[in-house]
Formats: structure tokens, sequence, C-alpha cells
């Protein structure tokens, strides 16, 4: 197979929100950029964000980074290192501002300034009370902020490469990163992005799990990439579930329904989050809720044929009220559930929506590894930023509106760092290893002469199942040790897909099964790390973790405040320190994180 | 003439690929039933609505908001009536 060679200071792979804010940093400084995306800039899955982006603005009260650090490192269940997490707060301002002055068209008060509303987790005063932190436009605040930065980068001269899958990471004998594998989807052609800093925003891997909010787009690419070229992936078994998605589509029903008046219901018609939380009942914490379904479930407490899932039900609730304040419920139940909530309640399930973990890197952005001894070495010419990396400031669990604001921040410094690496090293780009673009060809190579191999729609939908049953929103030993193997078996198969379409235009079937090879990496860091952590934390919670003065809800500091690392490689983990030392302030002490 | 339509459709299928989960469903039902009678007509419209921001396709889709093209609006309806729920 040919391929074909193209020289850039930078490629960035991923065009969402990170990409494109990484990619202003380096074109702006005159560096000649080239950023890879598999669907246009504004279809990235960043246009699903509605919160807001939080920065403690103070603009309608007062506001303060170090109290916003506060909530993000309680959040992390205080797996977030404290100096990453201090960079973010403390740069939320600046990267808000610069935004606006892209063109962003933020809500505003009166007075002109950008309006600010509260969001949970979101605290004034170390905890006190909640707090107006998140900047928005409308609910439309991440397709607002991916228009106003691709507008940036059109001015600033960055080059879009759009419709192209990139396939693997380029790395050399000493271990730098000298660019990316890619395929123009318009031709089949592959080409080697040669260049001195690569910068990977690829977003996260939702697909991984059967019940998923994520977009189809959200196939972990990076991760993948970033594994098989022996990069560990860090704290994968921390995902986060929202705990009402409709059953069988995963389209996320918003917390609001319940803030109406909505109950959940288990098969016997029961109001089941009595038991679990007397006080709040359907509105305590997403992970209480979370937990409390899946319980149910397990316990054969379900509904359907299958008792696969509960019932949210807003049936006693008066028609107006629905429709005037939840807009678009009505219409969701119709279209994924075939229900029409005005008269039967929805089903409902806990659902994959964020992933903690990621491409380990430091608050400058550059991608970190293990090496002789030192926990967090960078390697030269590889950066990464938002859902795809692990800077990491969400820990074990994530506050709503963080992660606009991870993608702003980390896109910015992994551009930065990236600018100022390539001023200090004005010599020619290394000399490509003909090794790793072989691995590339021989990839593409094998699945086209595939035999007799597994679908890839199947093998990904088996992929997915497993996920869901043993590694779901509450873990129970036995489960997780089944399915390691389970998702070694698995494993077996990806290697092994087969494609009927050898087509080169377009061809979707082998883009889906270049995506099943990234899935299945994370699919497996997820299993063995989640395997692995014996205690609960954050996202993170096992049945067989017990809940004792020294292990408050089954948070275990003693043997578990260290962050996981998992190796493609001989399918290994390591640790490392959690940073609990900020950049300029005393540390947050550890304590029990309740609300 | 074959190719030409296989490498058109695949082109228009890769546009179906969406930032919102919701609209991935949708098209993803849509192939199943009509990847096989889609005609230039259809592919036309297609086209036209997947140049749409994601957030204004929803709002199409979902019924919140109504077009006066009557080309597009057949594209529409054929996008509501394989809606997901339909397995339920």
């Amino acid at each position: 197979m040919n391929y074909t060679v193209r020289k850039f200071d930078a490629v960035i792979v991923g065009a969402g929100g990170a990409g494109l804010r990484a990619a202003i940093q380096l074109s702006e400084a005159g560096y000649k950029t080239a950023v890879l995306t598999k669907v246009f800039p504004t279809r990235s899955h960043t246009v699903a964000a509605q919160g807001g982006v939080a920065a403690s603005l103070g603009n309608s009260e007062d506001d303060h980074w170090h109290w916003h650090m506060y909530d993000t490192v309680k959040g992390s269940d205080w797996l977030g290192d404290q100096d990453a997490i201090e960079f973010m707060c403390r740069k939320a301002n600046e990267v808000v501002v610069e935004l606006e002055h892209y063109g962003m068209p933020f809500d505003r008060l009166d007075n002109g300034k950008i309006y600010q509303r509260p969001f949970g987790g979101h605290m004034s005063n170390f905890g006190e009370k909640p707090v107006r932190r998140s900047c928005a436009a409308a609910d439309r605040t991440g397709h607002a902020m991916l228009h106003a930065m691709y507008q940036r980068n059109v001015k600033v001269n960055t080059q879009f490469f759009v419709e192209w899958q990139a396939l693997d990471l380029v790395r050399d004998a000493e271990g730098d990163v000298l660019g990316v594998t890619a395929m123009d989807m318009e031709t089949g052609e592959v080409v080697v992005f040669h260049a001195k800093a690569t910068i990977f925003a690829t977003g996260g891997a939702g697909r991984i799990f059967y019940s998923s909010t994520n977009a189809f787009i959200n196939t972990g690419d990076g991760l993948g990439m970033a594994a098989r070229a022996g990069i560990p992936l860090e704290d994968m078994e921390f995902w986060q579930f929202h705990p009402t998605g409709v059953a069988g589509a995963g389209v996320l029903i918003t917390e609001g329904v319940r803030g109406e008046g909505g109950i959940l219901r288990n098969s016997a018609g029961e109001r089941f989050m009595e038991r679990y939380a007397p006080n709040a009942k359907d509105l305590a914490s997403r992970d209480v809720v979370s937990r409390a379904m899946t319980t149910e479930i397990n316990e054969g407490r379900g509904c359907g044929p299958n008792k696969d899932f509960v019932l949210l039900d807003i049936t006693h609730l008066p028609p107006e009220t629905i429709m005037k304040r939840l807009p678009g419920i009505h219409e969701i139940g119709i279209q994924f559930a075939g229900v029409d909530c005005l008269k039967e309640p929805l089903p409902v399930v806990p659902t994959a929506h964020y992933q903690m973990g990621g491409i380990p890197t430091n608050y400058a952005g550059q991608v970190v590894v293990p090496k002789d001894g030192a926990p967090a070495v960078p390697v030269p010419g590889f950066y990464a930023a938002g859902e795809c990396a692990c800077a990491s400031v969400h820990g074990a669990n994530r506050l709503g509106t963080n992660s606009l604001l991870d993608l702003l921040v980390f896109g910015k410094s992994a551009g930065e760092t990236a600018v100022g690496d390539l001023k200090g090293n004005a010599k020619a780009h290394k000399p490509l290893p003909q090794e790793a673009i072989d691995k590339t060809l021989a990839r593409l190579g094998r699945l086209d002469s595939q035999k007799d191999g597994a679908s890839v729609h199947d093998t990904r939908l088996e992929m997915q199942r497993a996920m869901q049953k043993h590694a779901g929103v509450f873990r129970f030993k036995n489960l997780l040790a089944e399915g390691v193997s389970r998702i070694h078996e698995i494993a077996g198969k990806v290697a092994a897909t087969e494609i009927k379409d050898k087509s080169k235009v377009f061809n979707t079937a082998r883009i889906e099964a270049l995506e099943l090879d990234n899935l299945i990496e994370v699919a497996k860091a997820t299993m063995v790390s989640a395997n692995a952590r014996t205690e609960s934390r954050g996202a993170h919670v096992r049945d067989d973790a017990p809940d004792t003065p020294e292990t408050p809800d089954g948070r275990d500091d003693k043997n578990w405040l260290k962050h996981s690392l998992w190796y493609r490689e001989g399918n290994r983990l390591d640790y490392k320190p959690v940073h609990m030392q900020p950049l300029s302030v005393d540390p947050i002490e550890l304590k029990k994180r309740a609300y | 003439m074959e190719e030409d339509r296989k490498a058109r459709i695949n082109r228009l299928k890769w546009h179906c690929r969406r930032a919102l989960l919701e609209l991935d469903l949708v098209f993803d039902r849509f192939w199943e039933r009509y990847e096989s009678d889609l005609d230039a007509q259809g592919e036309a419209a297609l086209e036209q609505l997947l140049e749409l921001e994601d957030h204004e396709l929803w709002a199409l889709v979902s019924g919140r908001e109504a077009t006066d093209d009557p080309r597009l609006q057949e594209m529409i309806e054929r996008l509501r009536e394989v809606s997901p729920a339909a397995d339920f």
C-alpha cells in the first residue's frame, strides 16, 4: 500500500473545543498547523454541551477561584491533581474573556456583563452555599463556543483536513512523537502527517457502553492510538453515569424532570428512592440515584420483558406544566421510547456520560509517562487536551460545567507549550521511523484481507453489552473479574474483524472497524483498572468496599489515593501518586465527601 | 453508475454522523429502512438537510420547527416515521 508524507510544524487530531482552542494558539504564533477531524468541526460532540462553562467572574455575587478549586477537588473525591485544578480554576476568567473576544454570544446581565447561573456542586466560601458560576449561551453553549473558535481559526489560517480518520501515532525508537498516520475518507489515501508537535484532542470514548448519552463519533480514537504506541491510559475506571437516559437509546432526560416532580418507580410501582434517600428522594445526587436504580434492577425489580430498566413517572403532573416547563421531553419520549409521557411513564436507565480518565498529561498539556523511576516524564512532541486527556482535574467525578472549562484551559495550555517547544526547536523534523508507518499499513492490510472474521457491528455490540453488565454504574467483585476475561475474549474477535465492502470512497464499514480497534483498548483499560481498584471513590462504586471509619463510603485513602495507569502491552497496571500540593495555596485536606 | 451511487450513499451516510445522539439514532434507522430505495430527489433533499446545524436539524426532526419546502418536509416525515421508538 502506498502512502505520502506531508510536513507541518504541528498536527492536531480532533476539532472539538480542545482542538480548536489549541490550534488558535499555534496558528496565531505563525506555525504551520494541520487539524485533522473525522467530521466537520462544528459537528463535534462539544455541540451537545448545554450547561455552560465555569469561571469565578463574580458578576452576580462574590466568587473566587480558590472556592472553585475547593469544589473541584471535593467533587473529584480527592483524586484530582491539586496543581492542575488550581491552574484550571485560576485560568478560567482569562479563557472565558478571550472567548468573548472571539465573538462568543454569552447571555448578559442588564449591566452588560456575562450572566452566570448556579450549577450542581459549585459553591461559595469553601462549600457554604450555591454560587452563580456558569457562563452560558442559552442552551447552546458548546455549539456557540465551537462556532466562535472555528471562525477564529479560519482567520488565523489554520489548515483543516475535514473527514480524515487518524490511524496511528508515529513514535520513534527514542519514544519521541513525530506525527500521525491518517486516511482521507474521500479517497482512502493514507498520509503521514510529519510534525514536530502532535496534539490529541479526540474526545471521549462513551460508546464503549451499551447505554451512552454520547454521539456515535465518540470512539476514543486518540486513546486507542496512544495505547497502541505504548502510552498508558490513566484512571480509566472512572466514568460518570447520568441517572436518566432513555432505556435502549441513551438519550438524556434532564434532571429538570425530577426537579418538576418526576418520580422513579420500580416494577411494583414503588417510589423506591424513599428507601435510599428519605429526604432528597428522587432529587438525591446523580451517583446516589444511579446506584439505587441499579440495585433495583439487579434485585429483580426492574421493568419490561428483561426487567432491565425503571420508570420515570410524570403522569401525575398537569400536562400544561410538562409542555411549558419541560419542552422537548414529550418529543423525546415519543421519538425514542414510543411513550407519551403525559399518559405513561418513561423507561430509563443510568447511562454513561463522561470519561474522567484518559491520556496522562500535566497542566502544561504535555503527555507524561513514568520513566526511569520518575512518575511523570513528558513524551517529547506529544500533547493532549479535553476529554481524551487526564490532567487530572476531574479525578473520580467531574462537576458540571468543568468540562467546557477543561477543554478551553488545557487546549490553550497544550497549544502554548507546543509553541514554546517549537521556538526552542528550530532543527529539521526528526526522520520518520518506517516501522511505525508499517504498523498502520499492516493494520489496514489485515482488515482488507481478513476472511471468516467477526462482524464489526456484532462485535461492537458484544463489547458494549459486556461493559454495561460488568463495569456499569455499580460494580460487583465477581462481575468485574468475569468481565476481565470476557473483554479479552471480545478483544480477540476485534483483532479479526472482517469487512465485506473494500471500496475506497467513504467506506464507512472500514472506518467503523478502525474505530472499534480504538474502542476495545478503552474497554480493556476500563475493565482491568476497575477490577483492580478495590475501593469505592467518586464514580467508581463497588459492592465489596466496606464503609468503615477508616474507609468512609468505601474510600480507602491509605491504599488507593493514587492514579491507575493501564498499559496495553502485557495488559499491565501501574500507579502514580496524586498531586496533593497546589501551585500557590495550601493543600485541600482529605475529608469525607458529603453535600 | 452503481459504483457512483454507492460512493454517494456512503458519503451521505458519513454526513449522518452528527454531534447529537438523537440524530445519530434517527439516521441509523433511516438507512436500515431506506438505503435501497433512496432516489435522486431523496438524496438531494437529505443532502440539503445534512447541511444544517445539528440543533436546527433536530428541531425539524422532532417537530418543534417546520419547513415550508415540501421536498424537505417529505424527507423529514420519513425521518420521523423511522424514529427508534418503533422497536419498543
